[in-house]
């Protein structure tokens, strides 16, 4: 029944991926990925999974190689941050495009410029529209478990989409967290081998990526749309059956004391067990805060998000990217368009924080809760925190 | 102009490691530059992303930072809007030789007067001692724990085959010729690419039983021989040192600008 463990979570994540029996990682290493690189090298190199690590010259190649061996029937991996994730931009829409069941793990960090190393989501949302399932993990944990779950999820034969996994820079892959990491048998009770649906093999010849003409190429990205769309039943499958096996409950839109909330917080990521401790201390000053924590980005779920938020006031919505001359964050600006045509919503205000690495605490959310419930926020979308 | 005209001083003590070998070159660039008499106000570095990269903060000229792999890219674009200024480009052999490999050869291909500097520690050095396409065959790296099996790139070749019309190696141990290649490099007009072999102690060291950065250095004076020695011909395997190719060909910016003129002529 797997075992309680201190580990660091970009090793612990590693290790979640050689217990679904990776057959090919191809890595290119960027900070604060670069532990999950290493650690793949080293779980190959001890022959822990039969598989080959590539390390390739930059990360472009590195998810073109593992199109390449997942095309050819392999369970791939990479990982990637940053920079790194922007120079797979170009490839990422070619893995969703073949249905490849790809995937990936993200250290989440800012973009340059400025050179910031830290971490915020201003990487992964410009990968928003390239069609990839797109998990958040809160914590070690999490991760770990998502990177199984996406397996499954990714390979499923009703969804044949690549998967990422979102953990947050240094504040996730650095930490060393008490995690209970599931064993052999179990993931492979949960998880059976990787039977492609397509491959390239002599023997069957397949196209894949051919020439879109115009009397096609919608059809391809509606098939897209409605395969990522209709993804969301079988996460909510996959994740039942999680529960089942191991326990643990996921949920694409996580509530904490939202019942007879009048404001919320909302979060996507590591910053929301930061929050969740502030909505206790709100509690205890008689404030009825709650929290709503977003695990699953794409497929977007619409429906959960619209109960979660039934009976809310206020919802205090946390961004940590900007749509820069846009209408705030991104996280805020789905929410407000999936909440339009509800004959009632919550006021929604928007806050970016935690940019580059800049220090969120329990206080900061607790005041941002505080204002918004005051309805003390004029502009569209707030700064939280900012000098100037 | 003394060489402390250039620096950033409020961005000292740097960010390398003790007995890293990019200081070294820091040293000798400054010593080059100021050997030219170059003003600091005439020059542009580029930098990418790496140990090496960093080189740019601690300099007083003008600095475009930019991202791994791309500085090239970046400073063609200097280059040809002002072509009357001195563009330098320091990188480690990751950023010129992995990400930024496809940058490298074309720079080479156009011979754009640019002084590339390639400071190679064998090892992408910032991100924790992952094995580089300059590592080679035979050593070890934290993503090579058990040998790395890449064959490596001889710099010198692919910027001469690229048509790189300078082209020459030195280390961090010739600190003199070191700094005679990087004025002469500047001096070229034309593409310049100077290999500098560099120490990492803190990863290629570690991994390769190196020992300490004296002991890596040590390696430099023993391993390598001016081009074409006596010792070269009694023992093939040592690195040469020195110019290896210097040439003159049409650069781009100036042909740009002939056929420009020719284009407009008479209007
Ligand atoms: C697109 C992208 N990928 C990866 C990185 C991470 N990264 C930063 S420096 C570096 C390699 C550094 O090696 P090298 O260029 O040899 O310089 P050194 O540190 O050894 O001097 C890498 C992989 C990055 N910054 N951007
Ligand atoms: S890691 Fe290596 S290259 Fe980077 S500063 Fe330290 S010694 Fe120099
Ligand atoms: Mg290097």
């Amino acid at each position: 029944m797997g075992k309680r463990i201190g580990m660091e979570v970009a090793v612990a994540a590693s290790e979640a991926a050689a217990l679904c029996r990776f057959d090919m990682a191809a890595v290119y290493p960027i900070t604060p990925q670069s532990h999950i690189a290493e650690h793949l090298s080293d779980i190959v190199n001890d022959g822990r999974v039969d598989a080959s690590f590539m390390t390739v010259e930059s990360e472009h190649s590195a998810l073109s190689a593992v199109i390449g061996a997942s095309a050819a029937g392999a369970r791939v991996i990479t990982a990637t941050s940053s920079q790194g994730l922007m120079y797979m931009n170009e490839i990422m829409p070619i893995a969703s495009g073949m249905r490849l069941p790809i995937v990936m793990l993200v250290a989440n960090r800012a973009v340059s410029s400025p050179i910031n190393i830290w971490n915020d989501h201003s990487d992964i949302m410009p990968m928003r529209d390239t069609g990839w399932v797109t998990f958040f993990s809160d914590n070690g944990q999490e991760a770990v478990d998502m990177v199984i779950q996406a397996y499954k999820v990714a390979e499923r034969r009703d969804v044949m989409l690549p998967v990422n996994v979102m953990m947050d820079g240094f504040q996730l892959t650095h930490m060393v967290e008490p995690l209970i990491m599931p064993d052999q048998e179990e993931v492979d009770r949960f998880l059976p081998p990787l039977v492609p649906y397509a491959t390239l093999h002599p023997d069957k010849p397949v196209s894949m990526g051919t020439l879109g003409m115009p009397d096609i190429f919608t059809e391809s990205q509606k098939s897209k749309d409605v395969a990522l769309i209709n993804s969301i039943s079988v996460i909510r499958e996959v994740w039942k059956e999680w529960e089942e096996l191991f326990g643990r409950k996921y949920e694409p839109v996580q509530t904490y004391l939202t019942e007879d909330a009048d404001v919320a917080l909302v979060t996507m990521g590591s910053m929301g067990e930061t929050a969740e401790v502030a909505v206790d201390e709100l509690r205890k000053e008689g404030i009825k805060a709650g929290l709503i924590k977003i695990k699953l980005w794409r497929p977007f779920p619409f429906e959960d998000l619209k109960n979660a938020v039934k009976g809310i006031r206020v919802l205090a919505v946390t961004d940590r990217a900007v749509s820069f001359g846009g209408p705030g964050g991104p996280v805020c600006s789905e929410i407000r368009s999936a909440l339009y045509d509800e004959p009632s919503r919550p006021v929604i205000v928007n806050y970016i924080i935690g940019l580059g690495g800049r220090d969120v605490q329990v206080a900061d959310f607790m005041t941002m809760v505080k204002k918004a419930a005051a309805g003390k926020l004029s502009e569209p979308y707030e700064y939280y925190g900012v000098r100037g | 102009m003394g060489t402390r005209e250039y620096i950033r001083e409020r961005f000292f003590p740097h960010l390398w490691c003790p007995g890293c070998g990019h200081g070294i070159v820091l040293n000798g660039l400054l010593h080059a530059v100021e050997n030219i008499g170059l003003k600091k106000n005439d020059i542009v570095m580029v930098s990418g992303i790496g140990c090496s990269a960093r080189i740019s903060g601690y300099l007083d000229f003008h600095t475009l930072h930019t991202i791994h792999g791309r500085a090239l890219a970046f400073a063609t674009g200097v280059k040809m809007s002002r072509p009357e200024l001195t563009l330098l480009v320091p990188m480690g052999d990751g950023d010129a030789l992995s990400i930024g490999g496809n940058h490298f050869i074309h720079a080479c291909r156009r011979n754009i007067d640019i002084t590339a500097i390639v400071m190679n520690n064998r090892v992408y050095g910032m991100t924790g001692g992952q094995y580089s396409p300059l590592s080679g065959y035979g050593t070890y790296a934290t993503t090579a724990p058990y040998m790395n099996i890449d064959p490596d790139f001889d710099v010198v070749a692919v910027a001469k085959a690229a048509g790189a019309t300078f082209v020459a190696r030195s280390t961090t141990y010739h600190i003199k010729q070191l700094t005679d290649v990087l004025e002469a490099a500047i001096l070229h007009k034309g593409f310049s690419v100077v290999e500098i072999m560099s120490q990492c102690p803190t990863y290629f060291g570690r991994k390769n039983k190196g020992g300490s950065a004296s002991d890596m250095m040590e390696v430099f004076r023993t391993r390598t021989t001016p081009i074409a020695s006596k010792e070269k011909a009694e023992d093939p395997s040592l690195i040469e040192r020195g110019v290896f190719e210097d040439r003159e060909a049409p650069e781009y910016c100036e042909e740009y600008h002939h056929i420009i003129e020719r284009a407009t002529k008479g209007r």
